[in-house]
């Protein structure tokens, strides 16, 4: 599965939330940001859209889930759980589970993340199984033999789930111009003609007064650039890339941070269209997904921040997209712009825009072949048989499944003194600020794996600015170019011994957890110098306890 | 009921003294099975080597067949082991090494002309490191010059963290020895011929020479796993002490062995898949075609955990108190609908295995609009289904089912878990 999908880029509706807010600007931040959310169910539900359904709170943020509402007794034992450390000399109770019942033993050897959650049934690990073995499937060109197999492309990027999330862990930038991308790719798109409304979601927004321009996929080459094809049908492209290394000052120390200049070479469909842009991405891990699905929205949208009224410099705006599943608005949690709502979702983008496979969500068998390519949507698909998409139902509910419950490992070494000092600097530099430690899931019915766990992310799940260095100046719904989502950090430790690498951020440029921090900018500005400017010691024990979450 | 695990069944469970003998009894049982088991998996694997080494030295269609016999008696005790992956980390942890599949085999050798392909995105599933003294992998040049068991396992396999660039184990010899199954699901199995290892201009598909390198790498690496995994199970051997160390936690380890075999592993990814999508690909041994074997062995080596025996290669009979007498102890009805289901288990298996030696090879059985075939293989699959629920009734009368992370609310206790 790939990371976003880009049949879902919506737009900002950074207009809307303005002026909900300034309507109620005598109300404390806290309620404001309750407000903003069923404010924006009651447009959607209205007027606004009648083919919208009317919904509730919990409908227009997870409509799939089946949620008990909570006690105030529980709301209560949540803020006492959730509050911030104010001892660093201890661990913190049920620290070591960073995903509750779910989590799971951490292996030493590189399938660290390929468990199924530790409270999981022996029947739900059957669903687990048959999902991994969806997710490694490698899909075949049509048409074939093997009727349930094919369907592959005509272009893709990958020809299994797996061969992006390697072990179910994060991808790489190529090694050098010989290695393959496949566990990375670029998005594309183009800034729309004005006044060409071409969505639910941009309707919607217009209704509200928001004019902004939007952006849309190339005309020829789509949401995505595809750097494999099918016999007979050319690649995309080959993604090129240049490093320059800059030096970086630190206290006590010096660091190299290489800078990428990622480009679409080989173009083979004729030249991208004009304006263009470009967006980078590397397979995220796959570990919690589930859990961060059962987070309660309005948790999340508590930690926003729009207008920085609290003053810290950090501002934190909820990715909220059209929901093609449930034909609403919803909280964007996944990929790195949170382009997308739920891991259905994503699922069924990734088979469309990696793999080329369709689904009941995404329904062309073409993937993300346009009009222009009209060689590639006339090629044997792989639908039409009894499955109808070339992945059917209950093939895209396997993978979902899987997806949602691969475990998350236990801490190690949650109270040894580096570790400890080096959550102290987390914690000082201000990195809890968006990577938000704690969070209690929704009591669910029907999925005991995720229901009322205290999780130990880090992050909000909102978008945030993160300076020149880090912009891809490419925007995807509300994200400016600009702004990222927040990357959960549990598990981050175990990147190297799963993956065999140490390549962060979302294309990888960073070779080192500290390079990674280093990179930092725009809202994170002064957590990253603060990191700069402690002790050596300090940094060391601050990366000591990254490598252990 | 969660699923359980070792490392978290050291949380609950006070048993009385007489009970506590009893639970190490049972185990000392279970670690004896498992030094027998993986001990037999190694004398067959030496057996193989023995037979790998004459199909090298003088290939013909008599040489080949004994290796391919060899392979598959080899693979009678280690299925039989299988029962021991899952609650047993120091086997989980290292079963990846020796039986992984699904492969992508063009990693290894030659394949038909209509696998894979020069636009794939996975460099090394055409590789061909039989053909291909160098390489260059992950940007990096790779010097294949000489094919070693260390080559093997710490250079190929999962190169590039692709899980399916199996490059070890029983499927890679299988592979090897077979050839690929270009038959679909049509009857017939891999046809790899003799002169593929023969000298000179005998060599058919080049490079025989590397070819018999790998082969004979990839079992001499077997032997050396399997030998240390016999080992782990021995007196002092640390597979053994860990649960010694707590039977509690041993216990759940038998028991979470059995159901996640049973049900996810076996009833899930090995059978029901296949049969979702009518694809050979997702046979367990589709070179060779014995994967009637295969689930047959498993499910017998299930079996044998639980009643407490094991008939080694050489008749001998590994017994002592048995999980079974424990489970009949606490609930008798419990014992007997287990020991039924698991014998109504091997039935429906060794009607898939009578099925399969009579002509019907599983891969025909996968293929699409096969009702028979499908019929066949989803009765075994329901049976295995059908034995987890009483696995789980065995974990409830054995009082084991509070074992885990929703076990426990107490602050002090660092396993502790919000509830």
């Amino acid at each position: 599965m790939a990371p976003e999908c880009h049949a879902q880029i919506i737009t900002d509706i950074a207009q809307a939330e303005k002026g909900l807010t300034m309507r109620r600007t005598s109300a404390k931040p806290m309620i404001l940001r309750a407000t903003l959310l069923s404010a924006l169910i009651v447009i959607a539900g209205g007027a606004a859209l009648a083919e919208a359904p009317r919904a509730s709170a919990d409908a227009l943020t997870a409509p799939f889930l089946n949620v008990i509402p909570r006690t105030a007794e529980e709301a209560a034992r949540i803020a006492r759980v959730t509050a911030a450390p104010a001892d660093f000399t201890a661990p913190e109770p049920f620290e070591d589970n960073p995903a509750g019942g779910a989590t799971v033993r951490a292996r030493s050897d590189a399938d660290a993340f390929s468990q199924p959650p530790g409270n999981i049934s022996f029947e739900r690990e059957l669903d687990f199984k048959v999902g991994n073995g969806l997710f490694r499937k490698l899909w075949v060109s049509s048409p074939s033999s093997t009727l349930a197999s094919d369907g592959l492309g005509p272009i893709y990027n990958a020809r299994s789930c797996q061969r992006c999330h390697l072990k179910d862990g994060r991808g790489h930038p190529p090694e050098g111009s010989e290695d393959s991308a496949a566990s990375m790719f670029l998005r594309v798109s183009v800034p729309a003609k004005k006044a060409v409304v071409a969505s639910k979601i941009e309707a919607f927004l217009l209704s509200l007064g928001d004019t902004r321009q939007h952006s849309r996929p190339d005309p020829v080459y789509g949401g995505q650039l595809q750097d494999f094809g099918v016999l007979g049908h050319p690649a995309e492209y080959r993604l090129a890339v240049t490093w320059e290394e800059v030096a970086v000052p630190l206290q006590g120390g010096v660091a190299r941070l290489r800078h990428p200049t990622w480009r679409a070479a080989d173009l083979g469909y004729g030249p991208l269209a004009e304006g263009a842009m470009l967006s980078p991405r590397v397979a995220p891990q796959m570990i919690g997904l589930g859990l961060l699905e059962a987070i309660p929205a309005q948790d999340i949208l508590a930690h926003t921040d729009p207008e920085d009224s609290d003053g810290d410099g950090i501002s934190g705006r909820p990715q909220i997209l059209w929901s093609f599943e449930f034909d609403r608005p919803m909280l964007g949690r996944f990929g790195w712009k949170a382009g997308a709502a739920t891991i259905r979702e994503q699922s069924a983008s990734a088979f469309a825009g990696d793999i080329g496979i369709s689904t009941p969500l995404f329904p062309a068998p073409w993937g993300d072949c346009t009009e222009a390519q009209a060689t590639c949507r006339a090629a044997p698909h792989g639908d039409g048989d009894e499955r109808g998409t070339e992945v059917d139902r209950e093939g895209l509910d396997l993978v979902t499944f899987y997806s949602r419950n691969l475990g998350v490992p236990a801490r190690r070494d949650t109270g040894s003194p580096p570790v400890l000092n080096g959550k102290r600097v987390f914690h000082e530099a201000g990195c809890a600020s968006c990577h938000v430690p704690k969070f209690v899931t929704d009591r669910l019915e029907g999925q005991p794996e995720q229901s009322f766990q205290l999780i130990w992310p880090f992050t909000d799940l909102l978008l945030h600015d993160m300076g020149e260095g880090l912009a891809d100046h490419r925007p995807e719904g509300r994200a400016t170019g600009r702004e990222w989502k927040t990357p959960p950090l549990w598990g981050i430790g175990l990147t190297p011994q799963v993956n065999g690498h140490s390549y962060y951020l979302h294309d990888g440029r960073a070779r080192s957890l500290l390079e990674a921090v280093l990179w930092h900018g725009g809202e994170a500005q002064p957590a990253r110098d603060h990191v700069a400017q402690v002790t050596p010691r300090d940094r060391a024990d601050l990366i000591r306890y990254l490598e252990s979450l | 009921m969660p699923r359980l695990t070792t490392a978290t069944a050291v949380l609950a469970l006070c048993a009385a003294p007489a009970l506590a003998q009893e639970k190490s009894a049972v185990l000392t049982t279970y670690a004896d099975i498992g030094q027998a088991v993986y001990s037999d998996s190694l004398t067959t694997a030496k057996a193989l080597k023995a037979a790998v080494k004459d199909l090298i030295a003088s290939p013909s269609e008599a040489s080949l067949t004994a290796a391919r016999a060899a392979w598959v008696t080899a693979r009678v005790p280690y299925q039989q082991s299988e029962a021991f992956r899952f609650g047993n980390a120091i086997v989980d942890e290292w079963e990846g090494r020796v039986n992984a599949w699904p492969l992508d085999e063009g990693l290894i050798d030659y394949v038909d002309a209509d696998y894979g392909g020069a636009t794939d995105e996975n460099l090394y599933a055409a590789l061909n490191v039989i053909a291909n003294p160098s390489f260059r992998l992950s940007g990096g040049e790779i010097d294949a010059s000489d094919i070693t068991p260390k080559f093997l396992a710490e250079t190929l396999h999962e190169a590039d963290g692709v899980e399916a660039n199996v490059a070890t184990g029983y499927h890679a010899i299988e592979f090897l020895l077979w050839g690929q199954d270009l038959n679909g699901t049509a009857h017939g199995a891999g046809d790899r011929p003799y002169t593929d290892f023969a000298a000179g201009v005998s060599c058919t598909n080049d490079h025989c020479d590397r070819r018999g390198d790998y082969l004979m790498a990839a079992v001499d690496l077997l032997i050396e796993d399997l030998d240390w995994m016999a080992n782990q199970w021995g007196q002092s051997g640390a597979a053994r002490t860990t649960l010694s160390d707590n039977p509690e936690a041993g216990i759940a380890a038998i028991l979470t062995g059995m159901g996640s075999l049973s049900y996810g592993e076996q009833a899930g990814e090995r059978m029901k898949l296949g049969v979702m999508l009518n694809d050979p690909e997702e046979e367990h041994d589709c070179f060779s075609d014995n994967t009637h074997n295969s689930h047959f062995y498993d499910g017998l080596g299930i079996r044998n955990v639980y009643f407490g025996e094991y008939v080694g290669i050489d008749g001998r009979v590994v017994t002592g108190k048995s999980l079974s007498a424990l489970v009949a102890a606490a609930d008798p009805s419990v014992d007997g609908d287990l020991r039924a289901a698991l014998d109504h288990t091997m039935a429906e298996l060794g009607q898939l295995k009578a099925a399969a030696e009579a002509g019907f090879s599983y891969d025909q059985m996968l293929a699409r609009g096969n009702a028979e075939g499908e019929a066949t293989i989803m009765a075994a699959v329901d049976a295995l289904v059908a034995q987890t629920r009483h696995i789980e009734r065995a974990v409830a009368a054995l009082r084991l089912e509070d074992v885990g992370f929703e076990g426990s609310n107490s602050l002090d206790d660092p396993g502790a878990v919000f509830q």
